[in-house]
């Protein structure tokens, strides 16, 4: 859909952990063909020193009820501010930003790598993955096992991997420390990933040695989330891109951080 | 509803409200919110005779009420701006100003010569004030000496709309927009951003690869609106205002300090929608006050 600025409606709010909200945004005009992969940039509003918007991945679209999810982890002042709002509150947000993941032509064995709030780009793609009909299967990491959030809502889609920082869940290790990167590895057609930079690297290295296509989702800071202010650029082979209008998914060849 | 349109040195605008280099891409970015025909006019992104990669990221910091930017004038350059860009601008129905820069004079002058020669551009915004690059750019605006020399060279070359953006990091902005009046500007716009920096106290490093760059946003408006109230005061050329415009309020205490058009900036990276509200809220303004021509507040602060 054409990208638009509107104020959507609070319609619930679901705290997952400590420090992790599910928001649930309804619209007033239809929603329509939503990108995995696509992102908001929202209004938080509250303090002079929170001045631009945040950007958040859509985490899920439900075109029946007209609402779209995000889900936000507090870290900082805007982040924390949005974890907290209440049902009935007003939230200008911006959507739909930048491109989607791309899909495999045939039917294909993926796999999704996700590591913190990363996981938030995943959702929707595993969803949209399983039901064009590919196998997906879902590797999802963080420091403790109370950070892994929404585990069963991804086991609808495919089989879920897990591993934790501390061992309270999954292997223990970082995510590129996990099996699935074994010798079977190689019988996955693609791999999409979005987490903590130095994750994405393992990932797109290990992608890159099986020479199995991997797709990044990145967050680089921004300011406006349409390609005019500038100020999100990653480095590509083809020079300076912005991480809003060109990505934020970027095959990882075309990366500059992979060499 | 009041009489919006304004004749800035010859160039008639349909209403006083222009869209800031940098901030508003090349207009097309703008397509699925609303008729960018709508604006007074549109200064597209700063260009240079040759293509620029920009700083290295990061690029941006959020301060309080602004944001610092060292973007550094990425573009294409103007051969790519002449046979890309500018046959989809030339459809637009509103006035195209193509923001110029340079590292040498010679650069403006040839960059310059370029636009002359597209019909559908109605002016060049001279850039004599990117605090963002290391040579030319704000050298040129932060001397009076410098800023005669390129206004002059580029007022022999280029025939159209001449309007001059001036830098605020300097002693006395009014002597600099005599200066640039006295060589041939058309007009004068300001302020370009104001040089500051950011620290990220935990790593302890600045937090912009560059280490200074451009304040814009409501923090700076005291200043712009300090600045052009300086300038409108001293030269006879009209005065663009701009500096931390978000609403229509801004707007009016521009005018009222003496711009005959505003340009709105960093606005338009917090609401696509900025500029549309602004131009309406200039209308009620107008209307609540009874008056009928946005003439009629021009420089009209009362002391």
């Amino acid at each position: 859909m054409k990208k638009t600025v509107q104020n959507l409606l609070v319609v619930s709010n679901q705290q997952l952990n400590k420090d992790q909200a599910l928001l649930q945004l309804k619209s007033d005009v239809p929603l329509e063909g939503i990108l995995p992969g696509q992102f908001a940039n929202i209004l938080v509003n509250k303090s002079h020193n929170i001045f631009l918007r945040r950007p958040f991945s859509i985490y899920q679209v439900d075109y029946k009820s007209n609402t779209l999810y995000f889900l936000i982890k507090a870290i900082g002042e805007g982040t924390k501010c949005l974890s907290q709002s209440a049902m009935g509150d007003s939230l200008s947000v911006i959507f739909p930003l930048g491109n989607g993941y791309s899909f495999p032509q045939r039917k294909s064995k993926v796999l999704l790598v996700g590591g913190g709030v990363g996981v938030a780009a995943l959702m929707i793609l595993a969803s949209e993955l399983h039901k064009a009909g590919h196998q997906v299967e879902i590797l999802l990491g963080a420091r403790s096992a109370d950070d892994l959030v929404e585990l069963d809502v991804f086991s609808r889609y495919g089989l879920v991997h897990t591993t934790t920082e501390d061992g309270t869940l999954g292997t223990k290790g970082f995510v590129s420390a996990h099996p699935v990167f074994g010798k079977e590895f190689c019988s996955f057609d693609m791999v999409y990933t979005c987490g903590p930079e130095p994750m994405m690297k393992a990932v797109a290295r290990l992608s890159g040695l099986s020479n199995i296509v991997c797709e990044v989702s990145l967050e680089n800071t921004m300011a406006c989330g349409y390609g005019v202010c500038l100020c999100c650029v990653t480095e590509t082979t083809e020079g300076h891109k912005c991480v809003c209008t060109d990505g934020p998914v970027f095959d990882t060849k075309k990366l500059k951080w992979q060499n | 509803m009041a009489e919006l349109s304004i004749d800035i040195a010859g160039l008639k605008l349909k209403n006083p409200v222009l869209s800031a280099s940098g901030t508003f891409g090349y207009g097309m970015e703008f397509e699925d919110f609303y008729d960018i025909n709508t604006l007074g006019g549109i200064v597209v992104k700063g260009t240079t005779l040759h293509p620029r990669q920009g700083n290295a990221y990061p690029r941006m910091a959020e301060t309080p009420s602004g944001m610092l930017n060292a973007v550094g004038l990425q573009n294409k350059g103007v051969k790519y701006f002449c046979e890309q860009l500018y046959p989809k601008l030339k459809e637009y129905q509103t006035h195209i100003l193509v923001n110029v820069s340079g590292s040498t004079v010679e650069e403006y002058i040839s960059c310059s010569e370029q636009i002359n020669d597209l019909e559908h551009i109605s002016g060049i915004e001279l850039n004599i004030s990117c605090p963002n690059v290391k040579e030319g750019g704000m050298a040129f605006g932060t001397s009076c000496p410098a800023a005669g020399t390129v206004v002059s060279a580029v007022r022999k070359v280029y025939k159209k709309h001449l309007m001059v953006k001036l830098s605020p990091n300097v002693t006395d902005i009014a002597e600099i927009a005599k200066v640039v009046e006295g060589n041939g500007a058309d007009s004068i716009s300001l302020i370009n951003t104001i040089l500051a920096m950011a620290i990220d106290a935990e790593s302890r490093r600045p937090v912009l690869s560059t280490v200074t760059g451009g304040l814009s946003g409501p923090a700076i408006k005291p200043v712009a609106l300090r600045m052009v109230w300086q300038v409108a005061n001293s030269v006879k050329v009209p005065v663009v205002g701009m500096g931390g415009i978000m609403n229509a309020t801004d707007a009016i205490e521009f005018f009222l300090a003496g711009a005959s058009a505003i340009q709105v900036g960093t606005a338009n990276f917090i609401d696509p929608m900025a500029t549309q509200h602004i131009i309406s809220g200039i209308n009620s303004y107008l209307d609540r006050h009874g008056f009928k021509s946005i003439n009629e507040i021009i420089g009209c602060l009362q002391m």
